[in-house]
């Protein structure tokens, strides 16, 4: 426990076991982000995923929706400490996707449009745990929020789970991403607070 | 990288002043601060006697000056940590924080390019480190600040703001009551407005759009349809609320 604050009382709060410790929960869907918003046409939309051997394997638009997907329903939670309860996507899961990929590789890092790159460790993208989310709420997925699709990774914070996704290098060795080189945990557990290096 | 810059540390208030009706200016004195860039920010943790805490961020107001840090803490009336910080904690109270955290959204003295800060709100605290940084180190990029704000009380360091800086153009915008005199109707933020007020895309100056995220979800766009390379352009994006 940290030192007292005089006279903080906080406020009535409510003990919901499904909110990771320091989050509150928002009905709204905050937007956070780096820069601006990139839009990003779907006619020039390809899934690129990259073995440490260089094999790359593409995806374009119609091929991921020719994929079977799924509706997830799933709590988010943003290191900002908003999380949002019951959020419904649509999109292809990463099983799918990389069924077919030959690796050795333990890592992963996501690239987006715009420029933006997370790590994560693959296992974390697999077992039905991560999806290429194309609906939020029964609608295409916005350019705000990522459209159109984004990776939906709903067990670690929400800045791993990146807007305006574009692909995926597979790697031997962890690497830092965007937000981790700047001093953003490597893995960001929310039940474990891992927000920045050293958490 | 930060690591290990990251414990816990307690600091306390040492001088508190009020900037608009609704928002004040917090001194804190933090033994063991390690140095900030202007741009970043701190987390303040709040505990209760019962053992209740919790966080919320803010943006550094300065930039470093040894132990002493500033932050600047707008009220939300429903809020349960700003009101707190802006009518409750006291000269000589405790409070625990740590930082600097962000190493995005951040100005380097070292850099020439010209500065384009456009803030909504509070968020003219980190951009206000910014200009006060460039004094601090006699720079001489050239600066200028598009400032949006409801009416003229709610205009943050305003002595300051008004005060002539070589080097540095201030805009301010009203969206609610404009001062007498000024020209135009009060309204947001819009095309024109950063057209006038901004740099040419041509010059490549750096942008930095702070505030609520929906004015700057408006303004990042407006940039990016003017011509600005999106990686120049860097944002924070304080929360929900519109101003
Ligand atoms: C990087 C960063 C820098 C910031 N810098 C400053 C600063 O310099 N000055 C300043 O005054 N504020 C700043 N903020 C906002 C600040 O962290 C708090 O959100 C704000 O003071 C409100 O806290 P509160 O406890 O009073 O209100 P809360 O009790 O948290 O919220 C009150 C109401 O507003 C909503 N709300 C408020 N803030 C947020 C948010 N961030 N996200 C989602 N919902 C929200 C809540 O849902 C609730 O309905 C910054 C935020 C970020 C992310």
């Amino acid at each position: 426990m940290g030192i007292v604050t005089p006279g903080f009382r906080g406020r009535a709060r409510s003990a919901d076991e499904r909110l990771p410790p320091g989050q509150y929960l928002v009905e709204d869907f905050p937007v956070l982000s780096a820069g601006p918003t990139p839009r990003i046409r779907t006619e020039n939309w390809t899934f690129t995923v990259t073995t440490e051997s260089g094999l790359r394997h593409e995806w374009s638009w119609s091929d991921l929706l020719a994929l079977p997907s799924e509706t997830p329903t799933v709590d988010i939670h943003c290191v900002t400490r908003w999380s949002k309860l019951d959020t419904t996507w649509r999109g292809v899961s990463l099983d799918t996707l990389l069924e077919d990929v030959d690796t050795a590789a333990d890592y992963a890092m996501v690239q987006a449009h715009g420029g933006y790159t997370t790590n994560l460790p693959l296992e974390d993208l697999l077992d039905g745990q991560a999806w290429i989310a194309f609906e939020f709420d029964g609608e295409d997925l916005t350019s705000e929020h990522g459209g159109p699709a984004r990776l939906l990774v709903p067990h670690l914070y929400f800045w791993k789970s990146a807007k305006w996704v574009k692909g995926l290098r597979l790697m031997l060795d962890d690497e830092p991403g965007f937000w981790e080189a700047a001093g953003y945990h490597d893995y960001g557990d929310p039940w474990r607070e891992q927000r920045y290096q050293g958490d | 990288m930060v690591r290990g810059k990251l414990a816990w540390r307690v600091g306390r208030l040492a001088e508190g002043r009020d900037e608009t009706p609704t928002a004040r200016t917090l001194v804190l004195d933090v033994p063991g601060w390690p140095g900030h860039l202007a741009g970043q920010h701190v987390d303040i943790r709040l505990t209760a006697e019962d053992g209740y805490s919790t966080t919320r961020t803010y943006s550094l107001a300065s930039p470093t000056d040894g132990e002493r840090i500033e932050i600047t803490v707008q009220r939300v009336p429903d809020g349960e940590v700003s009101p707190f910080l802006t009518e409750v904690f006291t000269v000589g109270d405790p409070v625990e924080l740590r930082g600097p955290v962000g190493g995005w959204f951040v100005w380097r003295p070292a850099s020439p390019d010209p500065v384009l800060l456009i803030a909504g709100g509070a968020g003219i605290v980190p951009v206000m480190a910014m200009i006060r940084a460039r004094r601090q180190v006699g720079g001489r990029a050239p600066f200028k600040l598009l400032y949006s704000v409801r009416t003229p009380e709610d205009v943050y360091y305003a002595d300051e703001l008004r005060r002539p800086e070589p080097g540095l153009d201030v805009t301010v915008l009203y969206t609610r009551k404009a001062p007498d005199g000024w020209p135009g109707e009060p309204h947001r933020i819009a095309v024109a407005d950063v057209n006038t007020a901004g740099w040419p895309a041509e010059f490549s100056p750096q942008c930095f759009v702070c505030g609520p995220t929906g004015f700057v979800e408006t303004v990042a766009n407006v940039l990016v349809a003017l011509g600005h390379d999106p990686r120049r352009v860097k944002t924070e994006r304080f929360g929900p609320s519109g101003s």
